[in-house]
C-alpha cells in the first residue's frame, strides 16, 4: 500500500508536490491556514497537471479528476497516527515557521518524519523546535516539481540515519535523484545562486556589461538554461534581497553583501518579472 | 489563419527567455529545443489559447509535438476552431 503524507503549506511548491505525490499514487493531505489559498492550489494543480501532461513523455496515464482524489485539501490538522511523512512548505520565515513545528510537535507521533521544503533557513535549527530533532530533515524541491528530477536533501545536525533513508525511498519511488549535502545557510543552491545574481547586478552597476550581454555570457559560454539575471528577474528582486540579506547575517562575511543596485531596484519598486519591470521590461 | 500566427507569434516573443535583439522565430523553429522558452510558459500558452480562441484544448491534444512550434500551434487551433464551427 502507497504511503500516506501530510503537506503543510498550499502555496506554489506545496501544490506541486502534492501533485507529484498523488499522481504516484500516494494518498496526500494539503493543509493551509486559508481556504483561499487551497481553491487556488486546486486550480494551480489543475493546471500544473495538464503543463506535465504536455511536456514530460510517459507521465501519468491516470486522468485530474482520479489525482485529484487522493488529495484531500483542509485547513485543519486531524488526529493523525497513520502518516508516514509530514512536508512542510511554509512562508520563509522564522516566527511562522517556529510556531508551527511547535504543533507538528504536538500532533504528529515522535517518529513521524518532518522535512522542511526550504530554501535558506538552518535545518538544526528547526530541529530545535520537536521533541525528537533525529525526525527533522531539508528538503529543497525546484519548481515546478514534477518536472525537476532532482532535490536538494539537507541533512540537519541531528538529522538520523533512519530520517535519511525514508526521505530516499519516498523521492525514489516519485523518480527524483536526492543530492544530500550538509546544514549550513542557503546550503548549495541558494548560497551558489546568490553570489552569481549578486554579483551579475554588480557588473550593472559597475557599467561593465548590460543585461543581456551577461545572460548571453552565462547560458552560451556556459551552458546555462537561463542567466542570472533573468534568474533574479523571475524569483523577484525582493526575494533575492531578502535572502543574500539572511546569508550575510548568517555568515557575517562581505562576500554576501547585497549589491546597493538591487536595494536601489526593489526601493523603486522594479522587483522584476511580477512587477513588469526589473532588469529587463515585461 | 494569419490572424491566429500574429496572435500566436506575439504571446511568444513577449515570453521568451532570451531578450537577444535579433531573435527571429521562424514558423517551424522548435521553441523548446532553441531554448527560448520553458516549461513555465508551456504552462502560460495552454492558459491563453483557450482564453483567446474560447476552446478547451483535450487530454489527448496535450502532445509536445503540437505546440513546439509557431506553424504545429496555428493547425491545432484552427482544427479545433473548425470542429467548433461544424
Amino acid at each position: 500500500m502507497k504511503q500516506k503524507v501530510v503537506i503543510v503549506g498550499a502555496g506554489l511548491m506545496g501544490s506541486g508536490i502534492a501533485l507529484d505525490l498523488a499522481s504516484h499514487g500516494f494518498s496526500v493531505i494539503l493543509k493551509d491556514i486559508s481556504a483561499t489559498a487551497l481553491v487556488e492550489s486546486q486550480n494551480n494543480i489543475k493546471i500544473l497537471f495538464r503543463t506535465v501532461k504536455l511536456i514530460k513523455r510517459n507521465y501519468t496515464v491516470s486522468h485530474i479528476d482520479e489525482i485529484l482524489e487522493r488529495i484531500e485539501f483542509t485547513c485543519e490538522f486531524r488526529e493523525l497516527t497513520d502518516v508516514d511523512l509530514v512536508i512542510e512548505n511554509i512562508t520563509e520565515d522564522w516566527d511562522m515557521k517556529k510556531d508551527l513545528y511547535a504543533e507538528l510537535n504536538k500532533i504528529f507521533p515522535e517518529d513521524t518524519v518532518i522535512a522542511s521544503n526550504t530554501s535558506c533557513i538552518s535545518i538544526t535549527r528547526l530541529s530545535s523546535l520537536v521533541a525528537n530533532p533525529g525526525r527533522i530533515i531539508g528538503s529543497h524541491f525546484m519548481n515546478p516539481v514534477p518536472l525537476k528530477s532532482m532535490v536538494e536533501i539537507i541533512k540537519g545536525f541531528h538529522t538520523s540515519i533512519s530520517t535519511m533513508d525514508k526521505i530516499i525511498d519516498l523521492l525514489k519511488t516519485i523518480q527524483k535523484a536526492p543530492v544530500i549535502v550538509n546544514d549550513y545557510p542557503g546550503f548549495v543552491a541558494n548560497r551558489l545562486s546568490h553570489l552569481f545574481m549578486n554579483e551579475a547586478a554588480f557588473l550593472i552597476q559597475d557599467g561593465v556589461a548590460n543585461p543581456i550581454e551577461i545572460d548571453t555570457i552565462f547560458k552560451k559560454g556556459y551552458g546555462h538554461a537561463m542567466g542570472p539575471l533573468e534568474t533574479a528577474d523571475l524569483i523577484g528582486l525582493d526575494t533575492v534581497v531578502n535572502s543574500l540579506g539572511i546569508l550575510y547575517k548568517e555568515y557575517q562575511d562581505t562576500k554576501f553583501r547585497c549589491c546597493p543596485l538591487l536595494k536601489k531596484m526593489v526601493a523603486a519598486g522594479l522587483l522584476g518579472k511580477k512587477s513588469g519591470e526589473g532588469f529587463y521590461k515585461y | 489563419m494569419q490572424e491566429i500566427e500574429n496572435k500566436i507569434r506575439e504571446f511568444i516573443q513577449e515570453n521568451l527567455l532570451v531578450f537577444e535583439v535579433e531573435t527571429e522565430i521562424k514558423n517551424t523553429d522548435n521553441i523548446f529545443e532553441m531554448g527560448l522558452v520553458n516549461s513555465l510558459f508551456a504552462m502560460k500558452l495552454l492558459t491563453y489559447i483557450e482564453r483567446e480562441f474560447c476552446f478547451i484544448i483535450d487530454n489527448d491534444d496535450l502532445d509536445l509535438k503540437n505546440f513546439n512550434c509557431i506553424e504545429n500551434i496555428c493547425k491545432l487551433i484552427k482544427s479545433r476552431i473548425e470542429a467548433l464551427q461544424l
